[in-house]
Order: structure tokens, then sequence, then C-alpha cells
């Protein structure tokens, strides 16, 4: 269905789906914890846009509330994971996220 | 009234209980006579129970509790008060006490003694279940009693291993006929839809309106179940070996009960029997054989238990040949008396041994009747009996077997009449080289040698007693009709129990052929009289048998060395088989797999925590992708 | 017209700017990318009429988010990077995934236009005023909204008590 000229919700989907991948790509590639709170940082975003398409859609603001509300919660994660992150290098002198194996058989 | 006969078998179960429990410390002739007291109250109900039944039978069932209710299939156990069971009850409880009484001082010395009492006590208390019951199932519970009790008294001094193979050898055989009468039941239930006599037997005979092929083939199997009690061809093996155990054993359960069960059985059976030509048949031929296997193997014995052994397995053969031909009550005539004759010569037997101190082969015995006086005449009163001279109580049972052999079946005639001969033949030959004759034995046994208490000789007397009147119970009919009495009475007792012939005999044909059975047995003692005592012959020792005829007889026709080959050595194999090859392999192996493929899966399966974020990210995405590829 | 080029230059902005801080070994390099990238989208937010959020976003993320991320890789002194890389099998396992990924989405969302989905009655064009947002925030969505608050009180205190430093005895 058209947003607006030629553009139809189709574009938005594919464009959310194409950060999302990215997003998930980019945990798995990296090893820093900082490159990978971005990234999820990135995936919210990617859902966010999706969203607001849809809420164009249907033109209702039900969907834009709930992207209020994600950013809300992407906030405070973000708080949270920087301080577990200076946690985690206080204790290791490095963000590699590959120094936390200990948990294993 | 009738409803005593719930006491009867509660009174040795109590005994038994009671000695089994609180008998430590009792001396032995308080338990001794706590358990013969128990079997005498036993024997006065009995007594006021068959009264009732004396004018006129009416048979009555006595409920004793609700044993099996499984949605349509609802079996009472209780007692079935007729004719036939309450005369069985007078001669067990009554043969039972003599024997009770005779054990205390033939067992005296055995530190068994109480398990002894207590023992028989059970086992007379099961065989009042077997012939009380008023339904197969309730009979069967008792069947197996007695295999069970004859089992522990059998191998009573379970010391010596030969004992034990014995008691086993007569629980196994006994369980192959058990068998036979377990597929009888169930076909009969199948066909009939009830176990109880009552139904089947006395109101409406369901039992006769089974279609033929069915009633042949339950009889047949129901009689296969007696074969094994009753130590019929095949299944015989067990009787002899029995004698393992203590002699009042002996006489109890291998001479006047247990083996009678079968008789009893088919007795009670008697329509089915009498409505299968072919049954009947296989029943008479299997008697037949078995007798006169017994009786020629009883010529070449020399253990004195083992002749009698043999003797009891000819005599119910003979049983057996009657109730084929249809005279049932007949059979259960020779029953009663067989058991107080034979029952007499066990103990009188049992008496020779206690005071041989042990011995039992009779090449080391003789001249006994000067030591043991009361021992010698009661046995000979039983030996008279048992060769059917009259007027003693054998002589008119197994008339009345040849009469009726006579008008059925003239093969079967013949073949009694032989059997008789060897009977009479066999049993002076027993007598004259135990109690005539020089002493064979040791100077030791010389010494030892005395007439056995009180305690063993009264029951002997009454037994002997027994002998020579109980016979006139059953007085052939055309004679108790001349005489006009109730002399014929034991076969108007039983004549609403079971079938009876239509037997039509002239007083002269009846005469005659009493005449002619005399004539064969006294003409058998005197054979017996000319070659042991006249010519004072000896048994043969071992090495000295050549005739060939008599190696055979000697070893039992080789039926256990048969039965080796073909039953025991592929069992054998089979066990073996299952033991060394499957068990361990298959079986332990299954389990021992099923152990280490726990642990290696484990194992295996513990490798995944790896402890990298990188994995555990890695498969989420791949989650996530299978989640959406999938839904 | 003039918002079909906008949009596709916006999409390719962020997408881009994505790649590029996926792939910087700066990680400073790769706030910037992703503050970038944060713009993008914010311009698509405007594209799509969602005014509001366009704003909000921009103070958040951009503002704030990105701001404490400069803040941490500045305390941990993180700008010169000597990161080891994974290893190839990791790399390619990594790529792996998310090309799959992204396929099977886009597969999933392709045939949508297909769907003859009817505009809705009364198109005002003006949902995401900020007028009409805030008249449904606080009328239908006014417990998330409280609950909202309940829940940044836990993050602060969470994230003040994490990052104090452990008093050495």
């Amino acid at each position: 269905m058209t947003l607006f000229h030629n553009i139809t919700i189709n574009h938005y989907l594919i464009l959310g789906s194409v950060l999302f991948a990215m997003g998930a790509f980019g945990i798995l590639f990296r090893r820093n914890a900082i490159i990978m709170l971005m990234c999820i940082e990135l995936m919210l975003n990617a859902v966010n846009i999706t969203l607001v398409a849809f809420s164009k859609m249907w033109n209702q603001t039900d969907a834009q509330v709930f992207v209020f509300f994600i950013m809300v919660v992407a906030a405070a994660e973000v708080a949270v994971g920087l301080a577990i992150l200076m946690m985690l290098y206080r204790n290791h002198h490095t963000t590699d996220t590959t120094v936390l194996n200990k948990l294993k058989f | 009234m009738e409803k005593l006969v719930t006491l009867i078998p509660l009174f040795p179960l109590a005994g038994f209980l009671y000695i089994t429990f609180f008998g430590k410390g009792f001396s032995k002739n308080f338990i001794g006579t706590l358990g013969s007291g128990a079997i005498l109250l036993s024997f006065i109900t009995s007594v006021l129970v068959f009264s009732t039944q004396m004018h006129g039978a009416h048979p009555t069932i006595v409920k004793v509790f609700d044993w099996i209710t499984a949605g349509s299939l609802n079996i009472d156990f209780s007692f079935l008060v007729d004719p036939l069971s309450s005369i069985y009850l007078l001669f067990i409880t009554g043969v039972g006490f003599l024997i009770h009484v005779y054990s205390i001082g033939y067992m005296h010395e055995d530190e068994g003694f109480n398990r002894f009492i207590a023992y028989l006590n059970l086992f007379v208390f099961f065989m009042l279940i077997l012939i009380l019951g008023d339904s197969y199932v309730t009979m069967f519970v008792g069947w197996e009693g007695v295999g069970v009790c004859s089992f522990m008294l059998i191998g009573f001094w379970y010391k010596d291993m030969k004992n034990n193979d014995a008691a086993k050898k007569a629980f196994i055989v006994n369980r192959i006929g058990d068998l036979g009468l377990i597929l009888g039941m169930c076909l009969l239930f199948a066909y009939t839809g009830t176990l109880k006599f009552d139904d089947l037997f006395v109101s409406g005979s369901d039992a006769a309106s089974l279609p033929g092929g069915v009633a042949t083939t339950v009889a047949i199997l129901l009689f296969i179940g007696a074969m094994g009690k009753s130590a019929q061809i095949p299944l015989h093996t067990w009787l002899p070996d029995a004698m393992a155990g203590p002699t009042p054993v002996s006489a109890l359960i291998h001479a006047a009960t247990m083996v009678t069960a079968g008789i009893y059985m088919v007795a009670r059976s008697s329509e089915l029997f009498a409505s299968s030509e072919m049954a009947s048949q296989v029943v008479v031929w299997a008697g037949i054989l078995t007798s006169l296997m017994g009786a020629t193997i009883a010529l070449t014995q020399n253990d004195i238990k083992k002749v009698l052994a043999y003797s009891t397995v000819s005599q119910l053969g003979l049983m057996f040949v009657a109730l084929g031909l249809g005279a049932y009550s007949t059979a259960v005539f020779h029953v009663i008396t067989h058991a107080f004759f034979k029952a007499l010569l066990f103990l009188g037997s049992g008496s020779v041994i206690h005071g041989m101190g042990g011995e039992q082969d009779i090449r080391r015995m003789g001249g006994l009747k000067k030591w043991m006086p009361v021992t010698h005449l009661t046995f000979l009163i039983g030996t008279i009996a048992i060769s059917g001279v009259f007027p003693f109580a054998g002589f008119f049972s197994k008339d009345q077997i040849i009469a009726v052999a006579f008008e059925e079946n003239k093969v079967m005639f013949i073949l009694s009449m032989v059997v008789s001969a060897c009977t009479a033949f066999y049993m002076f030959r027993l007598y004259f080289l135990t109690f005539h004759g020089k002493f064979r034995g040791t100077h030791e046994q010389e010494h030892h040698l005395h007439e056995s208490p009180k305690v063993m000789t009264i029951p002997l007397v009454v037994l002997a007693a027994l002998s020579v009147v109980g016979g006139f119970i059953g007085l052939p009919h055309a004679v108790g009709e001349q005489m006009g009495m109730h002399w014929h009475w034991l076969d108007h007792f039983l004549e609403d129990a079971v079938v009876m012939p239509s037997m039509h005999m002239s007083l002269t044909t009846e005469i005659i052929l009493m005449i002619t059975a005399t004539i064969v047995a006294i003409g058998s003692i005197y054979f017996a009289w000319n070659k042991y005592k006249k010519n004072e012959e000896l048994a043969l020792e071992d090495d000295e048998i050549e005739s060939s005829a008599h190696l055979l007889l000697l070893n039992k026709y080789w039926f256990d060395e048969l039965y080796e080959k073909i039953i025991r050595k592929p069992v054998d194999k089979l066990s073996s088989f299952f033991g060394k090859t499957i068990e361990p392999k298959i079986i332990d192996g299954l389990v021992e797999s099923s152990g280490s493929l726990t642990q290696d899966s484990a194992g295996k399966l513990r490798l995944l925590q790896s402890g990298s974020i990188f994995t555990y990210l890695l498969v989420f995405v791949i989650g996530l992708i299978a989640l959406l590829l999938f839904i | 017209m003039l918002s079909e080029y906008i949009f596709w230059f916006l999409s390719f902005v962020a997408v881009f700017s994505a790649a590029g801080m996926i792939f910087s070994k700066n990680p400073v390099y790769s706030v910037l990318s992703l503050i970038v990238t944060f713009f993008a989208v914010a311009g698509h937010y405007f594209l799509l009429g969602a005014q509001f959020l366009a704003a909000v976003h921009i103070i958040v993320y951009a503002g704030a988010i990105m701001v404490l991320f400069l803040y941490v890789i500045m305390m941990l002194n993180l700008n010169k990077l000597d990161e080891e890389k994974r290893s190839l099998i990791s790399k390619a396992m990594s790529v792996a995934a998310g090309g799959i990924l992204m396929l099977v989405i886009v597969a999933a969302v392709r045939r949508t236009d297909e769907l003859n989905l009817v505009q809705a009655a009364g198109y005002t064009g003006d949902i995401g005023v900020t007028k009409n947002l805030g008249i449904v925030l606080y009328r239908e969505f006014l417990l998330p909204f409280e609950l909202a608050s309940v829940l940044f009180l836990g993050a602060m205190v969470g994230s003040v008590y994490l990052s104090k430093k452990e008093l050495t005895q």
C-alpha cells in the first residue's frame, strides 16, 4: 500500500529487515562489548522504523506510542548495560567479551 | 446342623497355626495330643454332619465367604455337604486321627516333631477343603494345598538331598497333572459359565448339555489332573520316590487320602465322564495299564515300603478301572476299604522299620513274628484284606470291581483277575519274607528288635478291625437283595451324588464270580506260601538276578530313565542355553547398554556448554531464523 | 516525487553508516557512524509524519544515549583499539547467520503489497502530531506511561550501584 509517492509499505519493511539483519550480524562479528551494545541499538531502531511505517499505513497512533516506549526501554537498558560493561572492564581490564568464558563444563 | 461343616477344616487349621506359632517349649506329648485332638474333633463333627445325610441325601451348600467377585464372575468359598463328601469326611478324619496318634510314637525321637505334627494338621486341612469344596475352584485350592503339604512332608528330613529330590519330583509331576486340570476347568467354564458342582451336575445338568467333543476334552483334561494326583501312568513316577518321607506320611498321604483325591474328582464329575464314552475308555485303559504295571513291579521289589507303594499304584489303577466302567460308587467303596488296609499296612511296615532301627530291606528281615506279635497279626490281617479273601474288606470292594468288569468289558475282567492274583502273591511274599523264616539281619538289629509302643499298636489294631468289617457296607446287589436288609447300603447312599451303573446281575453269576475271585486269591497265596515258606526261598540279592524280565520289573520298566532322556535332558539344555547365552548377552547387554548410552550422551552433551558468548549468540540467531522459517 | 528521492537517500545513508559502525576499528568512529544512522532514521520518521517521535528520537538517542557511550569510551580510554579479530570460522558463521536472517525476513515481507489494503477512512495525515500523540498517550496508555517512570528509577539505581567502586578493605 502506498504510503506516499510510490513508496509502499514494502520498502519500509525491507529497510527495517536490512537494518535488523545488519545489527544481528554486527553482534556476531565484533568482540568489543561497546560495539555489541551499539548493534543492539541498531536492531531496536530497525524495529522502530517498521512500527512507524505501519502506524502511517493504518493511520493509528498506537504503533507510535509503542515506539515511544521502546525508546524508553532502550534508554534504560543502555544505562544499565554500560554500568555492567564498566564492571567487566574493572575486573578484566579489557572490553573483549571472549574473556567471559568461565561458565563452561 | 450342616453348618457345622465349616468347623471341620478349622480344627486342623487351628492346630497347625497354634503349633507353628506357639508350640515352642511344649512337650512332644502335648503337641502330639493337641494335633491328634484337633483331628478327633473334626472326626466327631464329621460324624454329626454325616448323620444329616444318612436318611435320604439332601445336598446342602454352606457358604463360608464371598471369594472372587470380578465383573460377572462370582465365586463363593462354600462347602458342599452331600453323600460323597460326607463319606470322604468320615474316613479322612478317622484314618487321619489314627495316623496322628501313631506318629506320636513313631516320630518321638525326631527333633522336628512339632513341625511334623503341624504339617500333618495342615495337610488334613487342605484335604478337607478339597473334598468339601462346592466348585472346581474351591476344590482346586485344596488340590494345590495337599500338593504343597505332600512336598513338605516328603522332604521332611530335608538334610538328606535325596529326600528333597523326591519331594521336588512329587510336586513337579503333580503340577504337570494340574495343568490338565486347569485347562479342563477353563474349558468347562468357557462353555457353561460356571464351575460349581451344584450348577453343573445336579440341577439342570449343564454338564450333559455340553457338545460331545467338548465333554470328552474336558473329561480327559480333568483326568490328566487326576493322573498326576493319583499316580497313574505316565505320571506315576513320583509315588515310589515319595517313600523317602516318614512312614506316617506314606500312610496318610499316599495311601489313604491325597492319592484318592483323583478318584474323588472323577466321581464328583461322574456325569461328565458318563456322557463321554471316549473319556471313560481312556480312564479304563489308563487304570488297567497302571494296575498291571504296579502289580508286576511289586513282585520284585525288596524295600518294604516300595512294595506297598507299587501296590498302592496298582490298587488306584483298579479304582480308575471301576470309574471308567461307570461304577463310580464302587470306586469310592474301594477307596474306603483301601484306605483302611493300606494305612494299616503302611503303619505296620513303619512299626517294622522302627523295630529294625531303620532297616527297610526285607532281605535283611525275617522271623519277626517272634519279636513283634501285634504288628505281625495286624499286618497279616491287612495282607489278607488286600488279597481279597472273603469276608475281609478288600474282598467285597474288589469283587464289585471284578463284577462290573465282567459285565461291561471282558478284557478288563481278565486283566483285573491277573492283577488280583499278582496282588495276593506279592503281598504274601512280603509277609512271609518279613515275618517268617530265619532272621537275616545283623546282630545289633537283633538286639534292638522290640514291639512298638502302645501308641503305635493301638491304631494298628483299630485299622485291622476296620479292615475286617469295613466291607460290609457294600455287599453286592444281588446278595443284599436276597438278604433283604440294608446291605447294599453304600450304593444307595451315594446314588444321588454320582451316576450309578445299571447293573443287572443274577445271583448265580454273582456267587460264581465271588468264588472265582476267592479261588484265584487263595491260589496265589498258596504259590507264595509254597515258594517262600515251605521251600524257604529267599529274595534274590542284587547281583544274583539273571533273568531280564526280572531286571525289567526291578527297574520299574525303566520309566524314570526314559523320562530322564526325553524330558529332563532337553529341558536342561534349553535352560542352560537361556542361562548362558541369552541372559548375559541379550538381557544384561540391554540393561547395560542403556546405562552406558545415558553416560555417553551426557558426556557429549556437556560439551555444549562452551562458555563462549559467540556460540550462544549464534545459536540465538539461528533459532530466530528457524522460528521465522517454520512458523 | 521529492519524498521518494529523499526516502532513497535517507535509506542509503542509514545502511551505509550502519555498515560503517560495524566495521570501524575505532570505537569513536563507530559511535559517530551510529549517530549519523540515527539522524537518517529521524529523517524517515519525518517523512512518515511522526514529528514528535522524530524529535524525541534525536534528543534521546543521538543526544543522550550516544553521549553516554562516548563518556564510557572516554573513561575506558578505548580510542585505540587493539582488539583481536575473530577466527575465520566465526566470521564465516556470523556472515552466514546474518545473511540468512536477512533473506528470510525479506522473503517474508516481500509480498505484502499484494494485499489489497484500503486506506482507512478519515485519513487526515496528522496522526504523528504531538497533540494527537499526547492525547492517546495520556488517555489509553497512562499506566504504561507511569510505569515507565518506575522503570527509569530502577535503571538509575541499578547503574549507579553497579558502577560504584568496590571499597577496598
